[in-house]
């Protein structure tokens, strides 16, 4: 049942539909075993952005913090979209690689064992 | 002259014979939100009154308690009471509470003056009305406890508007808007049993108990105030629970999945109550963990089994939340150290004392997985770079905080969770959330995620400062930031004479 309410077929307003962000996008990035950061950080950001946009403008700045961050190998980086194995195509943008609106995009690097190795 | 009643007439005239008969409306429309949720009721008046108390003398008794009540709020005034808890960190965990907790009492009033009018049976509305007006005696009386704390610390000024706005304490709020926005059956399981009956504890007993450690003699003598109506709300959640047992074998389906739920909601926002206790009282009561095994594990354990006999189990996610008891107070204080520059109140790493602390209390954890991180910021904090985060983390829909937890099997790995509804994509923090979720979905899809609501521009801005200040109304410098170096601690040196 969607919903236990006294309506026959109550239906809620989707807060946060595509529509109400303004030509953004929500796209969460985390950084699996850095707990430095409590959490994976939430992105608006337009869906006609390249990934590398991503990775070299928006990431940068709070990712940037960790003393790690300068020494990931993106070669070797390994990435989760929505759950799944993913390769991003740094050229290509955002929508067109399927990473839609509330994606969350995980990144792991496995030589990089956070601070003092205990996934800080 | 009348003859003076004796005291069973004049209880039977006051609660039950408020009661009539429907000879001409129909009883269905005068109690509409009685049959929606699948309750069947089958007989009220097997509906047995927890206490029993009359308005009259709920109010002789009431209006003695807080004339003494206030009394004692006068003395811890006029003799400057503040300048006598442990250390001004201490004060950071009451504005959590007058910001995060007091409006909860207050939404409490709110939820039980509509299920005291809403419920068919007198009896069970008396018991509610009362419970409501408890529950307004309580805001009331935390406010003014604490009002003395705001002629001398930042941070308490704006607590009602704050509570309606800020990231964290949307916790809270939504947690009592969605028991509030329940069928009136689910929301006694939720508030009167799950909460008030089982979780109270949880929350009461560490504030009353901190304060009382940490030299708070007004928030101490409110929680003694406010111990005999406590009791008589857990009769309440007890009678509530048993009734609806009691009167139809279809109920315990419905009644499990609410405490399935409820557990789990409670057990994510006594979060911020692990976290007080564990890091933000200078003398400290007992570990979360260590609470968590005296008021959940063992009374509410002998609980269960005594509800057995009607079929109920153990809250679906009891196992989960007792592996958590070893890491939530670590994982939420770092989330607000983190964030300390969004916070209302400050923030602080802990002292050495305070580590080892904690390394006794969470021998198989802290050291392991927590104390690294205390020592990384320290490193930065020596560096002058004191860490503040600079992004905004990703949220549960459900539970509304940030996706901070992390597998119990796996602690350096958050938990990830997520559902497809129509096309749009929810996340959540653990599969308690989830669940909730995909129970009722219509419901959840409406969650007024607070980094959601920045970045649609509800909430004032362009930028996270212009958010804190003018849409939170935070006084910034002032209320956020770490300890050190804040106005609270430099004015709580000159009062103390030093350097």
């Amino acid at each position: 049942m969607p919903v236990h309410a006294m309506t026959p077929d109550y239906k809620g307003e989707v807060l946060d539909r595509l529509e109400n962000f303004h030509g953004n996008q929500v796209v969460y990035v985390g950084w699996d075993h850095h707990l430095m950061f409590c959490a994976a950080f939430a992105y608006p950001v337009p869906p006609e952005m390249p990934f590398t946009a991503l990775l070299n403008e928006v990431m940068p700045d709070a990712f940037g913090m960790h003393g790690e961050f300068e020494k990931i190998n993106w070669e070797k980086a390994e990435w989760l979209l929505d759950g799944q194995p993913f390769i991003p195509q740094l050229d290509v943008s955002l929508a067109d690689q399927g990473i839609a609106h509330k994606s969350l995009l995980r990144f792991q690097t496995p030589e990089l064992t956070g601070f003092k190795g205990a996934g800080v | 002259m009348a003859k003076k009643l004796n005291i069973k007439d004049k209880y039977r005239l006051l609660t039950r014979d408020l009661d009539w008969e429907y000879s001409y409306e129909d009883r269905k429309e005068a109690f509409p939100f009685e049959e929606f949720e699948g309750i069947k009721i089958t007989d009220w008046s097997k509906w047995e009154d927890p206490f029993r108390l009359t308005m009259d003398s709920y109010w002789k008794y009431q209006a003695e308690k807080e004339k003494k009540l206030y009394a004692i709020f006068d003395a811890f005034s006029q003799n400057n009471g503040h300048l006598n808890v442990s250390d001004p960190r201490y004060v950071n965990a009451l504005k959590l509470f007058l910001t995060g907790v007091s409006p909860l009492e207050y939404q409490a009033y709110q939820g039980f003056a509509h299920v005291g009018r809403q419920f068919g049976g007198v009896g069970a509305r008396v018991a509610c009305q009362m419970q409501a007006i408890d529950e307004l005696r309580h805001v009331q009386t935390q406010i003014h406890a604490m009002s003395h704390y705001n002629k001398f610390f930042d941070g308490f000024q704006d607590y009602s508007h704050m509570h309606d706005r800020v990231w964290y304490l949307s916790v809270p709020k939504s947690f009592f808007n969605d028991a509030r926005a329940a069928g009136p059956f689910e929301f006694m399981v939720a508030i009167g049993f799950s909460f008030e009956y089982v979780l109270t504890n949880l929350l009461f007993v560490p504030f009353m108990s901190g304060a009382a450690h940490n030299g708070d003699m007004a928030t101490v003598t409110f929680g003694f105030s406010a111990q005999s109506d406590e009791a008589r709300h857990m009769t309440l959640g007890l009678e509530v629970i048993k009734f609806l047992l009691e009167q139809h074998e279809d109920n315990v389906p419905i009644v499990q999945k609410w405490i399935d739920k409820w557990f789990w909601r409670g057990s994510r926002l006594l979060t911020i109550v692990a976290m007080m206790m564990d890091y933000m009282l200078p003398n400290k009561v007992m570990s979360w963990k260590e609470a968590w095994e005296v008021y959940f594990e063992e009374a509410g354990g002998a609980l269960f089994k005594d509800l057995a006999r009607y079929g109920i189990k153990m809250p679906k996610y009891a196992e989960t939340i007792e592996k958590e008891k070893e890491h939530i107070s670590h994982q939420a204080w770092w989330t607000f150290y983190t964030h300390g520059h969004a916070a209302g109140f400050h923030t602080w790493i802990p002292t050495d004392e305070e580590l080892d602390w904690l390394s006794e209390k969470y021998p198989d954890t802290f050291d392991k997985y927590y104390r690294p991180r205390w020592e990384l910021a320290k490193e930065m904090e020596a560096k002058g770079e004191r860490f503040y985060t600079k992004a905004l983390p990703q949220l549960c829909t459900t539970c509304q905080i940030p996706m901070l937890f992390t597998e119990m099997d796996d602690p350096t790995l958050n938990s990830f969770r997520d559902t497809v509804h129509n096309g749009e994509r929810y996340h959540f923090c653990s599969d308690g959330c989830k669940d909730i979720f995909e129970d009722e979905p219509e419901k959840y899809v409406q969650s007024w995620l607070p980094v959601h609501q920045i970045f649609q521009g509800n909430c004032g801005g362009p930028d996270v400062e212009n958010v804190l200040s003018d849409f939170y109304r935070m006084n910034l410098g002032e209320d956020n930031m770490d300890m050190k170096g804040s106005p609270d601690e430099k004015r709580w040196k000159q009062w103390k004479g030093v350097a």
